[in-house]
């Protein structure tokens, strides 16, 4: 029989709720990320030593981050005795005795936004800032990223290794962005969440579960993200994830076959994060402050908002498309546009639109542009056309329902 | 999760490590809970490679293999993920001198 240690328990918990805000005010204190994880590492053994003995502290964060304080420096005087190398460059804020400044309510929190943003600096490669953000911030292991990206787990931990070289001798400061630069420092870190949602939205399939886990982790980011700087597009980007994330369960078929928007049985959606979705909707609209996410979101709401696909009020989503356009003139979204447009007065008046933008050669690799142009073919009549394009789609596409459903759409012409 | 690092050194480096850094090193890791074993071996001339086929029991000489660096020691630890396991790995003293592979160690399946 396995007996439960209630401390035990207690300390597995207290890891659960801190292990991340008490590595962020570490990496402050001792201003490296590797002596901040071998602290913390330390820390939480001390607990599990001493709290059985002496009782759970009142405030068992402040505790661990004294502990592990305590035992970084022990640590560094251990190692100058042998350590040749050590030049004395790192310099860290070990003078700090009062212990209500590092373990206080306010400046944890600015920790921990202090180590997304370092996280997500622009001085490291987008798949480093993944990577580092999913294992320091979220505090995945390096094998369940690589698990989750289909990526080998060495490549994954060199990734890890040189991305936190870089900050260090890159001397990356660990602060949060002053107001000038904080709306495209804002954008780094709303772009790996963003990523890292889309890796486990795009690869919904029955198989891959550990991937659909992204989604949830992205989300909890972007709660994190919200909680601490409450920044319109950072409500928006949360926003758009939920009415996403709503729709999962009527995105495939219980064999893993993709379902279009408008063939999805409207009943699975998930209510309630649709309604918390469209409450932080409006509330990024109100501040007069949103960006191409927020609108992204509030399209996203319309679909939610209708009750059937017929319901759909397209004129205002080509509406919030024309919006979003002129935040950010790009063919993906002038495609988007022609969708909807298609669906407002026709296919004719959105094929149109479609092969104007084909024609100029910006989305001739782009496997939605064909599969766009394929179906408004279809819709007319023009068979042939339609055939020609989905077989482009298909070949352009690396997804395997992406690619089952594309066959089963010419099988039909056939 | 736990994780064999297997330390690989060339016969001019083989005691070019005070064994108080190692031993030191290895006390210092058990300290903090992250070591389950760790021990330095003799050199390769004193293997015996055994092998068993069709029931007969066959000794060799040393490895085969005529590699340049031969395995001089191992550490045992238990790390959360492999990152940490490699920030362990970059402390064992050898690492300067000659390299340590870092395995995740397998569950039985019997």
């Amino acid at each position: 029989m396995a007996v439960i240690d209630p401390v035990l328990e207690t300390v597995n918990t207290v890891y659960e709720s801190e292990s991340r805000r008490v590595l962020a005010t570490l990496i402050r204190l001792l201003g490296d990320f590797d002596s901040a994880e071998e602290a913390l590492h330390d820390a939480f053994r001390a607990a599990l030593e001493q709290w059985p003995r002496e009782g759970i502290p009142k405030n068992p964060r402040a505790w661990l981050v004294s502990a592990g304080r305590f035992k970084a420096i022990d640590a560094m005087r251990r190692l100058k005795r042998f350590d040749s190398l050590d030049d004395g460059s790192s310099n860290p804020d070990l003078a700090v005795t009062d212990t209500a400044a590092w373990a206080d309510e306010e400046s944890v929190e600015d920790d921990r936004l202090r180590l997304i943003f370092t996280c997500c600096h622009p001085a490291l490669a987008p798949e480093a800032q993944i990577a580092l953000t999913l294992r320091e911030v979220c505090g995945l292991t390096t094998e369940e990223i690589a698990r989750a990206f289909l990526t080998p787990a060495p490549t994954l931990a060199q990734r890890i290794v040189r991305a936190k070289a870089k900050i260090r001798d890159a001397k990356i400061p660990y602060e949060v962005p002053s107001r000038g630069d904080l709306a495209s420092r804002l954008d780094a870190v709303l772009r790996v969440i963003y990523l890292v949602f889309n890796e486990g939205y795009a690869a919904s399939s029955g198989a891959s579960l550990t991937r659909s886990d992204l989604s949830g982790e992205a989300i909890r980011l972007g709660r994190l993200l919200v909680d601490l700087l409450p920044e319109p597009e950072a409500i928006g980007l949360l926003a758009l994830m939920l009415l996403h994330e709503a729709r999962r369960a009527a995105r495939t078929s219980p064999s893993g076959e993709l379902i279009l928007l408008e063939n999805q049985d409207r009943s699975v959606w998930n209510r309630a994060l649709i309604e918390e979705g469209a409450r932080l909707v409006e509330r990024a609209l109100e501040s007069r402050r949103f960006g191409p996410y927020t609108i992204q979101a509030a399209i996203a709401g319309v679909h939610a908002e209708a009750r059937t696909a017929e319901d759909t009020d397209w004129g205002e989503i080509v509406g919030l498309y024309d919006v979003l356009w002129r935040m950010d003139p790009s063919p993906v979204i002038e495609l988007n546009r022609a969708v909807a447009v298609a669906m407002r007065a026709g296919p004719a008046s959105g094929l149109e639109l479609v092969e104007r933008i084909l024609a100029r050669g910006d989305l001739k690799d782009y496997r939605f542009a064909h599969a766009a142009r394929a179906e408004l073919c279809r819709r007319l009549g023009k068979l042939t056309d339609a055939r020609q394009s989905f077989e482009r789609a298909l070949a352009l596409t690396k997804q395997e329902p992406e690619r089952r459903f594309i066959e089963r759409r010419l099988a039909e012409l056939r | 999760m736990k994780y064999l690092c297997l330390v690989y050194l060339d016969k001019e480096n083989w005691s070019a490590v005070p064994d108080a850094e190692c031993a030191d090193c290895g006390q210092g890791l058990r300290s903090r809970g992250l070591l389950l074993a760790a021990e330095p071996l003799h050199p390769v001339e004193t293997a015996a490679t055994v092998r068993v086929r069709n029931g007969a029991v066959s000794v060799t000489d040393g490895p085969f293999a005529e590699t340049k660096e031969q395995l001089a020691g191992f550490y045992l630890i238990d790390a959360r993920d492999l990152n940490d396991a490699i920030q362990v790995a970059a402390k064992i003293p050898p690492a300067r001198k000659g390299s340590v592979e870092v395995r995740p160690v397998r569950e039985l399946n019997p």
